[in-house]
């Protein structure tokens, strides 16, 4: 048994089981934060339609699997392109327009471009979800032995901790990063050194949409895949950024995956405000350290 | 193409800043492998000239023209891609970005570069730095890094943004060395500084500009005999 | 250039001529129109008409995005549904009640969410009424899914019977325009002159002396607060508070109601408010989904159209005169 005093004693299987639950909210905090704080140092856009993005990603996993039997595996790849290749038209048609107004106008336009998705999908699928299995290889249970863990969980964290590890490396450890950096401190000199920045924007706002949408690929199997299942997480999304700040990609990463822990716990011992605790810590941060705990001072 | 043709052609140059109206119809010629330098006060638009060369104030009427092309109709990255590197007067080094990567940043856009090898040689400074963070370095080694990493991306001409300001006497006269060397090397330069002393020892040409146009021109050769009216007009 | 890009400020002249124009012309159809339009349809566009004016005031004029005012209408819904039917407070008492628990409310959320500026400012309220939305679906006092319901209309001060929809719309229609009035009135005021100067340029505002994060926070409250006022208001018109009026979706509403009318002008909220009400009650009978509408009203007024209705007369007016 695990207790904690005056509070509640609950068995360890249990503790782990929400941990487990914890960790892989964390990790698609982590990864829908990092695509967020991406798309953000370098176009100034909050994107509304993360979440848009995320469910389309499962969508089209579904898709895929349903009307052209293609495996989770081709959806692992496929979907993200396909993601991807959707927030290039949403970019070259209507979001560059955006960056020299307020910032505030690229929010709206998100927003906007989420409730057309969103409302067009809900039009067609309903609120109710699609099931979408896990791959065979990845099905079942594996024992442990302190807790039995469902394989296709622990694959979800394995390899979101790696996809969020890898976007770090190519941001701070490849020259394609090194521009990205440049390019967010001073987009107009490294224009002037003859990279095509406009083309670099395109394909960060990309990059971070195909971000979300491999989210939504992973998610497909666990939670399922609904015109709404981006709806709320976005907003959750939007919390652990505040908290975090936007300064640091491996701040947004640590943050998701911290506050991912924590709502676990949460749902352990006091489950009435696993709804709220992301917020409830959003709140605490600004009180003590507005720029956020990853956040340079403004 | 006659023979004599200017490298860059600036005929009517006029400029703006929002709404303020900054280059009122600035001409000059620059040839190949000359050191040019632009003199005047402080807003007289020297630096403003250099911004609308190279694009970056959008703003902007007139002719530039590069070996006969025309530059105002070409996008902003790619007239780096003609071989024109910027030093800007703020230096522009990247905070996020170690010494290495700011120096290998700017992509190569003509042979003839200098190596990375080569530049460290040139600056051991830099060398001995390479990966700390680019902002730690003091301000002479962040306008050397600032002036190194145009040399490796093979650009012939370069227009450097007073390079020598708030520098201390010994770092200056190492600039004035790399200049050299690049002007023996055969490269184009247009110079805006206020610092006469280090211009002179560089310039084949000076073109004084006071708000915003081009009011007299003469070789190195005419300095001494101007250099009490210069002194006069620019308040030296 | 600053979202609310001071489009209502054209010559005094041309904009107190407009405003006197639509005034006059709002006042006398809102007389006439009960008799012609179905009154629940009117009150409820009046209603919104306020909520969007309140928003206004602080994106308009105080350029902050709150993308969280759902909470502040849908709070003072239930507050008042529940002082009403609850606690049998007289009707004028129960409405007075919400709009102070609104404001109340906004005096929580706007101290933590003017902590941070421009766009993280939107991103915090957003989270906030997200929270609140959550607190509202477990606390047994809205009675979750159902909201509270049956909320009797009452009497006004005892006297006219509230039941009568002609009577509540004149009692709408008064507290609307009382609405109105004060924010016209915090509007030009001087500390409203304080909080345009916060908005064009909050550095030096803070550099003459002004206090910027206060007069943020008390502008916030009055925005939470008449928000409130509508909120409290409509839930005795529909004798309902539900968790639609907290939702996010109701934020986004207010939102695309001020862009569509005008922001940062007097008169656009309400005309944006009176064309998505009544989109929506027309797209309602037919099978066509009013998000994906809303979405692209959204998408065309941000891209073409950033002006709004009011902002658009206004220019034209200003480029003919």
């Amino acid at each position: 048994m695990f207790c904690i005093p005056y509070v509640k004693c609950l068995p360890f299987v249990a503790l782990y089981g929400q941990l487990l639950l914890g960790l892989i909210n964390g990790s698609f905090y982590a990864l829908l934060s990092l695509g967020l704080a991406v798309i953000f140092g370098m176009l100034r856009v909050i994107n509304f339609a993360h979440g848009a993005l995320y469910m389309l990603g499962a969508f089209v996993s579904w898709w895929l699997s349903v009307a052209l039997g293609i495996p989770y595996w081709g959806a692992l790849i496929v979907a993200p392109l396909a993601v991807g290749l959707v927030a290039v038209v949403i970019e070259k048609t209507m979001l560059h327009q955006m960056y020299r107004l307020d910032p505030l106008y690229g929010l709206l336009l998100t927003f906007g471009i989420t409730q057309v998705i969103e409302g067009t999908f809900r039009y067609f699928y309903g609120a109710s979800g699609q099931p979408y299995p896990p791959p065979p290889a990845l099905s079942g249970p594996l024992n442990l032995g302190f807790m039995i863990l469902p394989i296709y969980r622990g694959w979800v964290v394995v390899i979101s901790i790696l996809a969020c590890l890898g976007t770090w490396l190519l941001i701070e450890r490849t020259r394609i990063g090194a521009y990205l950096r440049a390019a967010t401190e001073n987009p107009v000199l490294v224009q002037t050194f003859g990279i095509n920045v406009p083309l670099m924007m395109t394909l960060t706002y990309a990059f971070g949409a195909a971000l979300a949408g491999f989210a939504g690929v992973l998610a497909a199997p666990i939670y399922q895949v609904s015109p709404l299942m981006g709806t709320n997480l976005i907003i959750i999304v939007f919390a652990v950024v505040v908290a975090g700040g936007m300064g640091s990609i491996l701040g947004a990463i640590v943050t998701g995956y911290i506050l991912g822990l924590l709502e676990g716990l949460t749902k352990v011992f006091y489950p009435e405000a696993s709804n709220i605790v992301i917020f409830v810590v959003m709140a605490i941060v600004l009180l003590l350290r507005p720029a956020g705990l990853f956040g340079r001072a403004a | 193409m006659p023979i004599d043709r200017a490298l860059l052609e600036i005929e009517d140059l006029n400029a703006w800043y929002g709404e303020s109206h900054v280059l009122h119809g600035i001409s000059f010629d620059v040839r190949e492998g000359e050191t040019l330098s632009l003199i005047g006060r402080n807003g007289a638009g020297k630096t403003t000239t250099l911004r609308a060369i190279l694009g970056i104030v959008r703003n902007r009427t007139g002719v530039i023209r590069f070996r006969g092309e025309d530059l105002t109709v070409i996008p902003l990255h790619a007239i780096a891609r003609r071989g024109l590197g910027y030093v800007p007067e703020e230096r522009g080094i990247f905070a996020s970005l170690t010494v290495a990567e700011n120096l290998v940043l700017p992509p190569v856009v003509k042979d003839g570069g200098m190596s990375e090898e080569e530049i460290y040689e040139l600056f051991p400074n830099l060398a001995e730095r390479r990966s700390s963070q680019g902002t730690k370095l003091s301000g002479g080694e962040q306008q050397m890094l600032a002036i190194a990493r145009i040399l490796r991306t093979g650009a012939n001409v370069i227009l450097l943004d007073e390079p020598t300001e708030g520098l201390a006497p010994v770092i200056v006269e190492r600039i004035g060395e790399v200049l050299q060397l690049l002007k023996a090397r055969g490269m184009t330069i247009i110079l805006v500084e206020q610092n006469f002393h280090f211009a002179r020892k560089l310039a084949d040409r000076y073109v004084v500009v006071e708000h915003g146009s081009a009011i007299d021109y003469f070789g190195a050769s005419e300095l001494d005999a101007k250099m009490a009216g210069l002194a006069e007009q620019l308040g030296v | 250039m600053s979202i609310a890009a001071r489009q209502g400020e054209g010559r005094v002249g041309i904009r107190t001529g407009f405003n006197l124009l639509v005034i006059v012309a709002s006042a006398i159809a809102a007389l006439v129109a009960p008799f012609v339009i179905y009154p629940v349809f009117l009150m409820n566009v009046l209603c919104f008409a306020l909520f969007a004016s309140a928003f206004n005031l602080l994106i308009g004029f105080v350029g902050l995005l709150s993308f969280g005012h759902a909470a502040f209408f849908g709070a003072a819904a239930y507050v008042t549904a529940h002082a009403a039917k609850v606690w049998g407070l007289p009707t004028e008492l129960a409405i007075l009640v919400g709009a102070l628990a609104a404001a109340a409310l906004g005096l929580v959320v706007g101290f933590l969410a003017i902590r941070r500026q421009g766009i993280y400012f939107s991103m915090i309220t957003l989270a906030l009424a997200q929270m609140f939305y959550f607190i509202c679906l477990e606390v047994p006092f809205t009675h979750g899914e159902d909201g509270i319901q049956g909320v009797p209309r009452g009497t006004l001060l005892g006297l006219i019977n509230l039941d009568n929809n002609l009577a509540l719309y004149f009692v709408v229609l008064a507290i609307v325009a009382a609405g109105h009035f004060a924010i016209w009135r915090i509007v030009r005021s001087p500390f409203g002159n304080i909080l345009k100067a916060i908005r064009d340029n909050e550095p030096r505002a803070i550099s003459l002396g002004y206090n910027a994060d206060s007069y943020k926070l008390r502008a916030f409250v009055l925005s939470a607060g008449l928000a409130g006022l509508a909120g409290g208001t409509n839930a005795i018109v529909f004798q309902l508070a539900t968790l639609t009026g907290v939702q996010w979706q109701s934020s986004g509403e207010v939102i695309l109601m001020t862009l569509l009318g005008g922001i940062g002008t007097l008169t656009g909220p309400p005309i944006g408010a009176a064309i998505t009400v009544g989109l929506q009650t027309y797209l309602a009978a037919l099978d066509f989904p009013v998000t994906v509408l809303i979405g692209l009203i959204f998408v065309v007024c941000v891209l073409l159209f950033r002006r709004g209705v009011a902002g658009e007369i206004l220019a034209y007016i200003r480029k003919r005169g």
